[in-house]
C-alpha cells in the first residue's frame, strides 16, 4: 500500500512539475489525452472483458464535433466539448446497443464493423473537411475566465480534467455497479442465471466507455488544434489497444503507462524509420499476446504485491 | 435506351458484374475465414494481409523472374500457405487454449507487421498487373458487354468455393475434419493427428486469401494496404452469413458483393456503407446471423 501511495505522489508530482522541466507541454498534453482514451477503453476491456475493436469512433467523432463547433461555430471550449462527448455517448449508445447482443469475438468484429461505418461517414461527410480535416481549432477559454492559448495552461487543464477521469473510473470499478461487471466478466452465464440484466449492464458501461473516449478526442483536437481522418481511423483503434495491453488491462495504472510508451515510441520513430513503425507496433503485439499478457503494470504488481490486495 | 433509375442499362449490368467479382472475392475470403474459425476458433485478422501477400507474391513472380499468371494462381497460395504454416506453428498453436480474443489480437499484429515491410519495400502507391493475354477482351452479349476477365473470376471462384465445400461437407477427410471440429480429443483418440489437421487447415484458409489475392491482381491495384479495410468489410460478411457456417459464407459474400454494385448505381455514396448497415440490421433481427446456430 505503501509502495503504492509513493508511486502516486512521485507521479503528482512529475505531472505538475513536468512543463517547467523542459517537457515540450502540447506533447504531455497529447500524452494525457490518449491515456484518459487508454483508461476508458480499459473500462471496457480489463474490468468487463470486452474488446471494441473500434473505440476511435468515438474518439474521432467527438474530435470532429468539438472541433467543428469551435471553429466553424464559434461555440465556446465547454460548451463545444460537451456537445462531443454527447455525440460520443449518443454513437456509443447505438453501437453498443448492437454490439452487446453478441459476446467475446463476435463483439469486437461488430464493434470493428460499425467502426469503419463511423470512418467512412466521416471522409464523405462535408463539415470534417475530407481528406484535410479540420485544421486550425482554436482553443478559446474556460467560462470567458482563463484563456487556453499558452500551451501550459491547456496541459494544466487537460491534467485537471484527466486526474478527475481517473478518479471517476477507480470509483465506477470499485462501486457495486463495478463489482456486477467483474461478475460478469468471470461468469456470464452465472451472472445471467442470478438476475442481473447483463445486457444492460454492458450497454452501460460501454457508453460510460465511449463518452470518455470521447472527452480525451475533444480535448486531443482542442490541444493539436486539429482534427483529422486518423483520429477516427482502425489504425486509432489499433493503437489504443495496444497502449491498454502493454501497459496491463484491468490495472489503474497500465493504460496511462502503455499510452506513455507507445505514444513516445510513435513521436520517436515516425521521423526515423518511416513504415518500419508499423513493424514495430506489430512485433510489440506479438510479443504481448504470446509472452506478456498481463501487461508491464500487471506484471510488477505480480511480482512485489503477491499475496496483498491489488 | 432501357434505362432502370434513370441509369442506362448497360451501366447498371456493368456495376452488378463488377459487384460480383467483389463478391467472389468475398466469399473465397469469408469461405477461409470460416474453415480456419470453424477448427481452431480463432478470428484471422491477418486474413486481408495474406490476400495482399499473394496479389504481391503474382506481381514480383512476373515482375522479377517472369512466372506468369497460371503458374502465380497456383504457386502464390503456395508459397503464402507455407509462410501461414510457419505463423501457426510457431504463435498460434501456443494460443489454442486462451481466451479467442488473443488469436485476433495476435493476428492483428502480424498483419501490421507483413503491411508494414511491403510499404517499406514498395511504397504506399499501388502497382498494376497486366490481364492475362487468354483473357483479355470482351463477350458482346448483345444487351451488355462483358470483359472475359471478369467472367473467369466469378467461375473461377465460384468452382473453388464449391470444391471447398465438397471437399468438407462431402469426403473423409472433410468428415474427419468436422469430427475434430466437434470434439479434438476424441478424435486424437482415434490415432488421428489432429494437430496436423490444424496446421493444415490453417494453411488451407491462408492459400484460399492469397488465391482471391492473385485473382484480384489484374482488377485492383496491387499496394500493401490493398487488404486493411477488405478485412473489415469480410468480417461483416462473415457476421451477416454467420460464423462457421461454410454455405453461409459463401452466399453472403457473393450477395452482398452483388448489393455493393447495386447500391453504386443508384446511390454512389453508400456504397462503402451498405455492408455495414445490412450487418447491423441483420444483427438487431437476427443475431446469430443469416445462416448461424444458436
Amino acid at each position: 500500500m505503501r509502495g503504492r501511495v509513493a508511486v502516486y505522489v512521485f507521479l503528482g508530482i512529475a505531472a505538475l512539475a513536468a512543463p517547467m522541466l523542459g517537457v515540450y507541454p502540447v506533447f504531455m498534453a497529447q500524452l494525457l489525452c490518449f491515456a484518459m482514451f487508454a483508461c476508458a477503453f480499459n473500462l471496457l476491456l480489463g474490468y468487463s472483458k470486452m474488446l471494441s475493436f473500434g473505440h476511435a469512433a468515438y474518439f474521432g467523432s467527438s474530435a470532429y464535433i468539438t472541433g467543428w463547433l469551435v471553429s466553424v461555430h464559434s461555440w465556446g471550449t465547454l460548451a463545444g466539448i460537451l456537445a462531443g462527448v454527447a455525440v460520443a455517448m449518443l454513437l456509443g449508445l447505438v453501437i453498443g446497443a448492437i454490439a452487446v447482443r453478441r459476446q467475446g469475438i463476435y463483439f469486437a468484429m461488430i464493434t470493428l464493423a460499425l467502426a469503419q461505418l463511423v470512418f467512412f461517414i466521416c471522409l464523405q461527410a462535408d463539415f470534417t473537411g475530407g481528406e484535410n480535416g479540420l485544421q486550425g481549432i482554436p482553443r478559446g477559454n474556460i467560462l470567458g475566465l482563463i484563456p487556453l492559448d499558452r500551451d501550459a495552461t491547456m496541459y494544466y487543464f487537460v491534467l485537471a480534467v484527466f486526474v478527475a477521469m481517473y478518479l471517476f473510473i477507480r470509483r465506477i470499478v470499485r462501486s457495486p455497479f463495478g463489482h456486477v461487471l467483474e461478475a460478469i466478466r468471470e461468469n456470464e452465464p452465472r451472472a445471467i442465471s442470478l438476475g442481473y440484466k447483463v445486457d444492460r449492464y454492458k450497454l452501460v458501461v460501454f457508453v460510460l466507455s465511449a463518452s470518455i473516449a470521447g472527452l480525451a478526442g475533444s480535448l486531443k483536437a482542442l490541444t493539436l488544434s486539429f482534427a483529422t481522418l486518423s483520429d477516427v481511423s482502425q489504425g486509432t483503434s489499433g493503437d489504443v489497444i495496444l497502449m491498454t495491453l502493454l501497459g496491463g488491462s484491468g490495472t489503474f495504472l497500465g493504460p496511462v503507462v502503455g499510452a506513455g510508451i507507445v505514444l513516445t515510441l510513435q513521436q520517436y520513430l515516425s521521423e526515423r524509420v518511416g513504415a518500419w513503425v508499423s513493424v514495430i507496433i506489430g512485433a510489440i503485439f506479438v510479443v504481448c499476446v504470446m509472452i506478456f499478457r498481463r501487461g508491464i503494470v500487471g506484471e510488477i504488481q505480480r511480482r512485489f504485491m503477491r499475496g496483498r490486495e491489488t | 435506351m432501357t434505362t432502370v433509375f434513370g441509369v442506362p442499362l448497360p451501366a447498371i449490368l456493368g456495376q452488378l458484374t463488377l459487384g460480383l467479382v467483389n463478391g467472389s472475392f468475398y466469399a473465397l475470403l469469408s469461405l477461409g475465414l470460416a474453415v480456419i474459425f470453424g477448427l481452431l476458433g480463432i478470428v484471422n485478422f491477418a486474413h486481408g494481409a495474406f490476400y495482399m501477400l499473394g496479389a504481391f507474391a503474382a506481381y514480383i513472380g512476373l515482375q522479377t523472374l517472369g512466372i506468369n499468371y497460371w503458374f502465380a494462381l497456383l504457386l502464390a497460395p503456395l508459397m503464402v500457405a507455407l509462410l501461414g504454416i510457419c505463423i501457426e506453428r510457431l504463435f498460434l498453436r501456443h494460443l489454442y487454449r486462451l481466451d479467442p480474443l488473443y488469436g485476433l489480437l495476435l493476428t492483428f499484429g502480424i498483419a501490421l507487421i507483413a503491411e508494414g515491410i511491403m510499404r517499406d519495400q514498395f511504397g504506399a502507391s499501388g502497382k498494376s498487373y497486366p490481364v492475362p493475354p487468354l483473357l483479355r477482351g470482351v463477350f458482346d452479349l448483345g444487351f451488355m458487354v462483358l470483359p472475359i476477365y471478369r467472367a473467369w473470376v466469378v467461375v473461377a471462384s465460384v468452382t473453388v468455393c464449391g470444391m471447398t465445400w465438397f471437399l468438407i461437407e462431402r469426403t473423409r477427410l472433410g468428415a474427419t475434419l468436422r469430427a475434430a471440429t466437434e470434439n479434438a480429443p476424441l478424435v486424437q483418440a482415434f490415432g488421428i493427428n489432429v494437430p496436423l489437421i490444424v496446421m493444415g487447415t490453417y494453411g488451407a484458409g491462408v492459400a484460399l486469401a492469397a488465391l482471391a489475392g492473385v485473382l484480384a491482381a489484374p482488377v485492383v491495384q496491387v499496394s500493401p494496404l490493398m487488404g486493411s479495410s477488405l478485412v473489415i468489410v469480410v468480417f461483416a460478411v462473415v457476421v451477416i452469413g454467420g460464423m462457421g457456417s461454410i454455405i453461409g459464407a459463401i452466399v453472403s459474400g457473393l450477395t452482398l458483393g452483388l448489393i455493393e454494385g447495386f447500391t453504386k448505381v443508384i446511390y454512389p455514396e453508400a456504397s462503402n456503407i451498405v455492408v455495414f448497415v445490412i450487418m447491423a440490421i441483420v444483427l438487431i433481427w437476427r443475431p446469430a446471423g443469416l445462416f448461424g446456430k444458436e
